[in-house]
């Protein structure tokens, strides 16, 4: 039996996550499946096998459901079905489809359970099981967590399996020719005589057929499109200025909205003087939404411009003004009262650092960092009357359903999203204010559709941004190895400020205040992982990674202080110590990638970190100069494991995107407030990474462990702890806090 | 006000100080023109104005009076792509897409005036565009393949 086994039967309780979930999607039991959506509103003539597939005489639409906020899913659900159902990837039309239970997300489910995801025990693989069971009937589909391909992964090829079958079924009752002398290839089935039946001829003798449901899945030695680089079916578009976001939508008739709310997160409209705002050219009219005004006008600068004229008293913030109070809120949480969850305890940290007489001590901070993704948010609401439409893109569409439903007074049923590819999100779109806003504004212009947009100002001052944390360590090492870890770590808890903004409680430890941190795979002999529940302060929201960017900073950047202390090698030492097979080879790919121990040239230096988030085992290697203008991070070296690879020309650049997202962020990026407000306003504040400082970035993935797994998130907690190490390397300065410019210049 | 734009010509009445970007999106219906953070931050209102990127959110519309614009959507079209967006293609640049056309926009400025740019030239000439996806490593080696098909080579 595993140590991490054992670990995990001690720290079983069930996560927060997921009772989340059941919280607010209901606890109703359903024991049939959930009904296809794609039956309701089919054409005479047209087939649908299952919810994710539909024909008809002209064409091929594959639903896929997961979001796509950047990452590419939307092609990699569609190759998953086309694999099966031998489809070219030009042979079909994709669409999010509509919001219905039987797209729900069982992977999300799976990953809420606080088991190490190394642990593939039997305890935690039935739990996994069951909580899956438990969830389906809830139907909660979402996408978030880097969860779409490992929820798809089965389902979908499942689904294209289906489709196959169920055509060569009808094709066989059309033609007389047995099942099993036909075949299928690029959108058709082939009869003996080598005639070619397009599916889409098909389409009306499949409808008449009951769907086949016994189906083999294919042998990974018989893929086509799985595991080859791929041409994405959004790139045309995206590289034409033909792709349509949610902000470049028009709706028949629609007007233009924007919106001033209190930049004090949560406070009270006083009182305003819209007495300029009114006599603007193009404005229609003011309304008062929760929390602030909306102006309405006939063009959305015209909107914006106006509501900046309107002259507004704002109330109070409910949580401190000052950010220095933030900070001294978090450094009194590390007690017993404030106790969230005690992670990990293995052997005994008490009696070996108390013999010690070396103990090192160190203090690390992870700031408020917006998600700013470049599209701002907007959405288009029409209130009608017995339907209310929205048009936006939304990683949550139930809870968008419902939450739009209370305002307008149609049942959710009756509340039709229209789910739009979006530009970026990074976890902004998990949030639904911004749709609640436009929702608020538009039940009082019934009948006409009110498009709300955000200037970048109001985004930015509403960004709710990923969560602060402190990490404290005390440790000690012997014989030239580390000995003993106690790692705390205090943090208000995302989960409760983002289900507390939905009026849920949510009961249990909060799973990412440590995750990234408790969850590595290494057997270290003496091992504390304490995470502390900071009150809430300001409200914060889940930021690509959530909370393993922050706690995964401080666990390795305190590991690696350590292992210098014991004058061992930074990446030998993390190998030995590395006790799940699939971490260590990633360990192991990145050392030899990145020729780990070579002659550097001088003023350079090198770090390597290892953050294990969302079951993906992640290490990097960042190599940095010292020059007379700062610091240039020159090469990155990655390596990570995710098992089987859907595309692997957008995983590389996924990765690599990832790592500009994350080095950039750990350089120059936190959100402070001050008198209850955000201090920063816009990108000249809050600049991420540019061209000039971007590295050459070298990615392996391994394909090693035996779930899929998904990249929207995981290559961002190693990158920043990988470049303080490395700037540690070549400087002999250890750098404790993000953002890193606070402490040391940049090229 | 008259403004040709993908060298089809436009009259438009708007306060003279509404930025170009608006004009584009708002007025004319030429959505591939981004608005990202209107104070000339990010890059992703690029357009082509008398030859020159600009950024459209920083030109009031009567100082666009009586010029050329060429936006994302003149530069080429999916049937008829452009050298630029060829290598968008090719490389797989984009993730969300949201900067992409400002990318484009100012990728294709910068090998009209020199289609052999040098590795600090792209990285100078293109770090005024944001791009939160992090695609930058592609951007270069697209910039370079561009480059190399305008160039003949």
């Amino acid at each position: 039996m595993s140590r991490v086994g054992k670990i995990a039967r001690r720290t079983f309780l069930v996560g927060s996550a997921m009772i989340a979930g059941g919280v607010a999607f209901g606890t109703y039991l359903v024991r049939s499946p959930h009904a296809n959506p794609l039956l309701e509103g089919l054409d005479k003539g047209e087939a649908t096998f299952n919810p994710w597939v539909k024909i008809s005489r002209t064409g091929i639409t594959l639903i896929t459901p997961h979001a796509d906020l950047g990452q590419g899913v939307a092609s990699a659900q569609a190759l998953l079905i086309a694999e099966e159902m031998d489809l070219e990837m030009d042979q079909f039309q994709v669409s999010f489809g509509e919001p219905a239970a039987a797209y729900y997300n069982r992977a999300l489910a799976e990953e809420s359970l606080p088991f190490l995801a190394t642990d593939e025990g039997r305890i935690a693989e039935s739990s996994r099981t069951i909580v899956s069971a438990l969830l389906k009937p809830l139907g909660m589909q979402g996408t978030g967590g880097s969860s779409a391909m490992s929820d798809s992964f089965d389902k979908l090829r499942e689904a294209g399996a289906v489709a196959r079958e169920t055509l060569k079924l009808a094709a066989s009752r059309q033609t007389g020719v047995a099942i099993s002398d036909l075949r299928t290839e690029a959108g058709a089935v082939y009869l003996p005589d080598g005639t070619a039946v397009p599916y889409t001829e098909l389409a009306e003798a499949a409808a008449a057929v009951e769907p086949v449901t016994r189906v083999r899945l294919r042998e990974p030695s018989e893929w086509r499109l799985i595991g080859k680089p791929t041409k994405r079916v959004d790139m045309v578009a995206k590289s034409t200025g033909t792709m349509t976001y949610g902000i470049d939508l028009a709706v028949e008739g629609m007007v233009y909205a924007a919106i001033r709310i209190n930049p004090r997160q949560g406070g009270k409209l006083v009182r305003y003087d819209a007495t300029e705002a009114l006599e603007m050219r193009g404005v229609q009219k003011l309304v008062e939404i929760t929390g602030g005004i909306a102006v309405i006008a006939d063009n959305t600068w015209r909107a914006i411009r106006a509501a900046e004229a309107v002259e507004i008293e704002w109330g109070e913030a409910p949580y401190p003004a000052e950010q220095a109070q933030h900070w001294e809120a978090v450094a009194a949480s590390f007690n017993e009262d404030h106790l969230d969850q005690r992670w990990r305890n293995d052997g005994d940290v008490d009696a070996v650092l108390g013999a010690s007489g070396d103990v090192f001590e160190a203090e690390y901070r992870s700031p408020y960092v917006a998600h700013a993704p470049l599209e701002p948010l907007n959405a288009i609401v029409l209130v009608g009357d017995e339907f209310t439409d929205v048009w936006t893109g939304h990683q949550l569409p139930q809870l968008l359903q419902m939450q739009v439903s209370a305002i307008t007074g149609h049942t959710s049923g009756n509340v039709r999203f229209h789910n739009q590819f979006v530009g970026g999100s990074f976890g902004h779109r998990l949030e639904i204010g911004f749709v609640e806003q436009a929702a608020e504004i538009a039940v009082q212009m019934r009948g006409t559709p009110v498009k709300l947009t955000y200037s970048r100002e109001e985004d930015f001052a509403h960004d709710f941004p990923r969560h602060i944390a402190m990490g404290r360590g005390r440790g000690s090492v012997a014989n030239g190895q580390v000995e003993a870890v106690d790692l705390s770590i205090a943090a208000p808890s995302v989960f409760a400020s983002q289900f507390g903004r939905l009026g849920y409680s949510v009961p249990g430890p909060d799973l990412q205040i440590a995750a990234g941190a408790w969850n590595n795979p290494y057997l270290l002999p003496n091992f504390r992982m304490r995470a502390y529940r900071a009150p809430e302060l300001a409200p914060v929201s889940s930021w690509r990674a959530v909370g393993a960017p922050g706690a995964g900073f401080i666990f390795d950047s305190f590991l690696d202080e350590l292992i210098h202390k014991a004058g061992a090698d930074p990446m030998e030492e993390r190998i030995r110590l590395m006790e799940h097979e699939v971490s260590r080879k990633v360990l192991e790919a990145v050392a030899e990638m990145s020729s780990w121990g070579g002659e550097l040239g001088s003023n350079k230096g090198r770090g390597v970190a290892f953050v294990e988030s969302f079951g993906v085992p992640f290490a990097q290697v960042v190599e940095v100069t010292n020059t007379d203008q700062g610091i240039r991070i020159d090469r990155v070296w990655a390596a990570c494991d995710t098992g089987t690879i859907i595309d692997p020309a957008n995983f590389e650049g996924l990765v690599q995107g990832g790592i500009v997202w994350a080095l950039g962020h750990a350089i120059n990026c936190e959100i402070t407030y001050a008198d209850g407000m955000a201090e920063q306003s816009n990108y000249h504040a809050h600049q991420g990474m540019r061209m000039y400082q971007a590295p050459e970035i070298f990615v392996r993935g391994l394909e090693n462990g035996h779930k899929t797994r998904g990249l929207g998130e995981p290559m961002v907690p190693p990158a920043a702890p990988a470049l303080a190490n490395a700037i540690f390397a070549a400087t002999g300065k250890r750098i404790r806090e993000m953002p890193f410019d606070k402490h040391i210049d940049f090229v | 006000m008259r403004l040709t734009v993908n060298r089809t010509p436009y009259d438009v009445d708007v306060e003279p100080e509404m930025p170009l970007l608006w004009v584009l999106r708002d007025e004319l219906g030429l959505t591939g023109t981004k608005y990202g953070c209107g104070i000339a931050q990010c890059g992703a209102c690029t357009v082509h104005m008398d030859g020159m990127a600009v950024r459209s959110c920083q030109i009031p519309a009567e100082a666009a009076d009586g010029a050329e614009i060429v936006t994302i959507e003149g530069l080429g079209t999916p049937e008829a792509l452009h050298a630029v967006q060829q290598a968008w293609i090719e490389h797989q640049v984009a993730q969300c897409g949201y900067c992409q056309s400002g990318q484009i926009m100012q990728a294709a400025s910068l090998l009209d005036m020199n289609p052999d740019p040098s590795d600090e030239e792209i990285d100078r000439v293109m770090s005024g565009n944001l791009c939160r996806c992090g695609t930058y490593p592609r951007i270069r080696a697209a910039v370079k393949t561009a480059g190399a098909k305008m160039r003949g080579a």
